[in-house]
């Protein structure tokens, strides 16, 4: 039997909403004390002491080129541990975890919200509500690091 | 598949049988006669076949197999040990070990041994035709004499004598199943039982595991400690059916010479009796005691749950500081106490988290006495190894990394250092050279010496050579001190020998001795006497996981600075500061060094204060220096390096990362970066 639900995890960026398989998420946070590390892409917001260990931090929103926003108490930090890097991803806010069903899933539309569509799997509607369900490797992807460090 | 989680045992434990081996062969080439090593190595060999025939790989248990053969036909004394059948089981394990990781590579642990093979087998059979050592043939004259003399070693006939002693009898059992026996084992096993319920089995031939395969005709003796009858034991053996014969025989342990395992009369000797001896040992119920002494109590942990262990403890720390800061501010006696019995505690367990991960460098030395054997034998030079301070401790990642450092000094010693014995005598010096191997710890190093009593370095052809490489004239070449000259010979491309050997001579290697050596946060020191011999000392740190490192400051951000790459720090006032090249530089005890502004090249967002001193780091790298700017200094410090995870790697000039003391991350700069 396939699987009919895909537990998510749904966090609000730039007034949309965003989902990530819940599997992938280790922890969410608040924001905490970050240290800047030189000579990386601004998205990259620096490295935090999560329990020990030394974890990066990418701002999601400067990740997809959106407008810059000061923290609030609703901003998070959500700790993702995939295909062996620990990586933090700083959300507007986070507050739902869904079971979205299989079939509600449907490709990703040439125009759906802001984001490019690279880093899109799809998107469901669920309860009135249009989910973006993000495409992580593409957003851990190092490439864009290889890049930038090339630039220079 | 499930074959892959006892993968990772049937390894670890393979290695250690492998050096197990390697270890007691090295020391039977010194004792031929004991045959109790050979017994132990005979049971590491029998250990490894087992493990490599369940785990299906056949030319790692038929190599072992053969190996074993041989070595029972040794302990039988059919063949008598000498140097080439020990260079031959010596080339076995070698096979062994390159089948081993070639399993570890992800291998199937193939190789072609048919030579070796053959060679073992013509060992096996070339000095006694009449014994093939198979367990068919000396079954059969175990059936052919009736009463066979059982061999026993010293163990088992102190266990009798005490028991005799204690009012209990000894006696012989001689079995004899009738020749229609179908389930043969079964029935040994019966007669197992019924023994063991009626005392204890001190012996048995052939031995246990064999009775079990079958690998006996119909009879099979064994020693019996009980406090029942001879009529009593007969009784109730004959229970069982399907038994021919049985026959109690009181045991004289006098016939025993108690200083020879071997019977002192020579009576016809089961040949299979010393083979079988260690096996029945380890089953025999009475010997239980002797065997749990035997098995270490460790267990193995991955070092992955070590670092997990170590990073949550940190995180303790962190509170624990807290805790401390809240309970002096509320100066509640009771809590002040709990928060530093608490801290006794909590430095009492960083210790024991620290010691567990560190190893007897043990763990490197013990594959060295085997490499110089082969190595002398190659140069054909007698060399005398010695070995000290085997148990000093190393972090693991440390000991990873010293072992090819320290093969390639010894290379280089028992090649260019050492002489020949007929050279060495002509210097007057004893023929044989000695290697001194030392480790111990002092302060927070662990200094490792390599010291020959060779020729040591011939200070005139080494500044020869350096002038005709164009590394120095002539004139710099007399001011040179003693300890510069050494250096020399560490700089890449540089041999003095002069003629290349497969050991060394190719002048590859020092450089990558001390770069290695240097990448661990350790160095290299060389001391010679012409004619005397050299002494190399490796300084190590304790491990690698804990740096000292310089904490500074640089408008709000912290960055460490490894205290292994500083000169020292220093105070400059602007006014000392030069332009060389566009360049800002000082003049550092009359040398022109380059400065860094680490503001700069961190782009370090904030205000730049304008001050007339400037507060320096002088960093170095090999013979290269370079001054760093920060704004100031905050002191001298201990951290746990930490890396940036998989997600940020090749960060410019930032090496890592550590957790400080309030919890934030500072991070380790990579100093080699920075000097251009």
């Amino acid at each position: 039997m396939a699987l009919e639900f895909l537990k998510s995890i749904v966090f609000e960026l730039n007034d949309e909403e965003y989902a990530l398989p819940v599997d992938l998420v280790g922890a969410i946070e608040r924001v905490m004390p970050i240290t800047r590390i030189p000579g990386v892409p601004p998205f990259v917001k620096g490295v935090l002491n999560l329990r020990g260990v030394v974890t990066p931090v990418i701002d999601l929103r400067e990740r997809f080129s959106f407008d810059r926003q000061e923290e609030t108490e609703a901003t998070r930090i959500i700790i993702i541990q995939h295909d062996e890097k620990d990586v933090g991803l700083i959300v507007d806010a986070c507050y739902d975890v869904i079971d979205i069903p299989n079939d509600t899933i449907e490709p990703a539309p040439e125009t759906v919200g802001t984001v490019k569509i690279d880093y899109i799997n799809g998107v469901a509607k669920y309860d009135e509500r249009l989910l973006i369900l993000l495409n992580i490797d593409e957003i851990l992807s190092t490439d864009v690091l290889k890049e930038f460090y090339e630039m220079k | 598949m499930e074959m892959n989680e006892y993968l990772d045992v049937f390894i670890e434990e393979s290695k250690e049988h492998i050096q197990a081996l390697n270890d007691h062969l090295l020391t039977l080439e010194k004792n031929p006669e004991d045959v109790s090593i050979v017994n132990e190595i005979f049971r590491s060999a029998h250990t490894l076949k087992g493990m490599s025939a369940t785990m299906g790989f056949q030319d790692l248990a038929d190599l072992t197999h053969k190996m074993e053969n041989v070595l029972d036909a040794i302990r039988n004394h059919k063949v008598k040990l000498n140097e080439a059948i020990l260079d031959v089981i010596f080339k076995a394990v070698d096979a062994l070990e390159a089948m081993v990781l070639d399993i570890i590579d992800g291998g199937e642990g193939k190789k072609d041994v048919k030579d070796l093979v053959n060679q073992l087998e013509a060992m096996e059979k070339g000095e006694s035709v009449e014994v093939t050592s198979s367990p068919k043939i000396s079954a059969d004259m175990t059936n052919t004499s009736v009463n066979p003399d059982v061999t026993l070693d010293e163990f088992e006939l102190t266990v009798l004598q005490q028991s005799a002693e204690g009012g209990f009898n000894n006696y012989q059992v001689t079995v004899t199943l009738q020749e229609t026996t179908l389930l043969k084992a079964a029935r040994v096993y019966m007669v197992f039982e019924i023994l063991e319920k009626l005392g204890e089995v001190i012996k048995s031939t052939p031995s246990v595991p064999e009775l079990e395969e079958e690998k006996f005709d119909y009879s099979f003796t064994v020693v019996l400690v009980t406090k029942d009858s001879a009529d009593d034991v007969s009784a109730k053996i004959n229970k069982v059916s399907e038994i021919d014969t049985v026959e109690v025989k009181e045991l004289e342990i006098q016939a025993y010479d108690r200083d020879e395992a071997t019977p002192a009369s020579n009576t016809s000797e089961a040949p299979s009796d010393n083979g079988s001896s260690e096996d029945a040992q380890a089953t025999s119920t009475s010997n239980t005691k002797k065997k749990s002494q035997l098995s270490s109590k460790t267990i193995r942990v991955n070092i992955d749950r070590l670092d997990a262990l170590m990073n949550l403890f940190e995180e303790l720390v962190i509170d624990r500081g807290r805790l401390e800061q809240i309970s002096t501010t509320l100066k509640n006696n009771e809590l002040q106490e709990t928060v530093e019995h608490m801290s006794r505690i909590s430095g009492d367990l960083q210790n024991i988290i620290l010691k567990m991960r560190m190893v007897p460098v043990d763990q490197v030395f013990n594959r060295f006495p085997r490499m110089v054997r082969q190595l002398a034998k190659d140069l054909n030079k007698d060399i005398d190894l010695q070995i000290y301070g085997a148990e000093t401790e190393l972090d693991r990642t440390v000991i990873d990394e010293i072992g090819d450092p320290l093969v390639h000094l010894i290379r280089n010693a028992l090649d260019h250092g050492i002489e020949t014995p007929s050279e060495r005598e002509a210097k007057g010096k004893p023929a044989q050279g000695t290697l001194k191997l030392n480790a111990y710890h002092s302060g927070n190093h662990v200094f490792i010496e390599i010291a020959d009593d060779g020729a040591g370095i011939d200070r005139e052809k080494v500044l020869k050579k350096a002038i005709a490489n164009g590394v120095l004239t002539l004139e710099e070449s007399k001011s040179y001190s003693d300890q510069q000259v050494f250096q020399l010979i560490m700089a890449s491309g540089f041999s003095t020998a002069d003629t290349i050997s497969d050991i060394s001579g190719r002048g590859v290697g020092l450089d990558v001795v001390k770069n290695t050596i240097e990448s661990l946060g350790g160095n290299i020191t060389i001391d010679s006497k012409y004619n005397e011999g050299s002494t190399f000392v490796i300084q190590l740190p304790l491990t690698l996981s804990i740096i000292s490192v310089m904490l500074t400051e640089v408008k709000n951000e912290k960055y460490a600075v490894p205290l292994s790459s500083i000169i020292e720090t220093a105070i400059v006032n602007k006014k000392d500061i030069l332009s060389a090249h566009h360049q800002p530089v000082i003049d550092f005890r009359g040398r022109v060094v380059p400065l860094v502004s680490l503001s700069d090249v961190f782009n370090v967002p904030g205000e730049t204060e304008e001050d007339d001193f400037y507060s320096v780091v002088i960093i170095r790298q090999g013979e290269k220096m370079a001054g760093l700017i920060v704004d100031s200094f905050i002191g001298q410090q201990e951290v746990v390096l930490k890396s940036l995870g998989n997600y940020l790697t090749d960060v410019f000039a930032i090496s890592g990362a550590t957790i400080l003391g309030d919890g934030q991350v500072a991070l380790i700069v990579d100093t080699d970066a920075l000097i251009k």
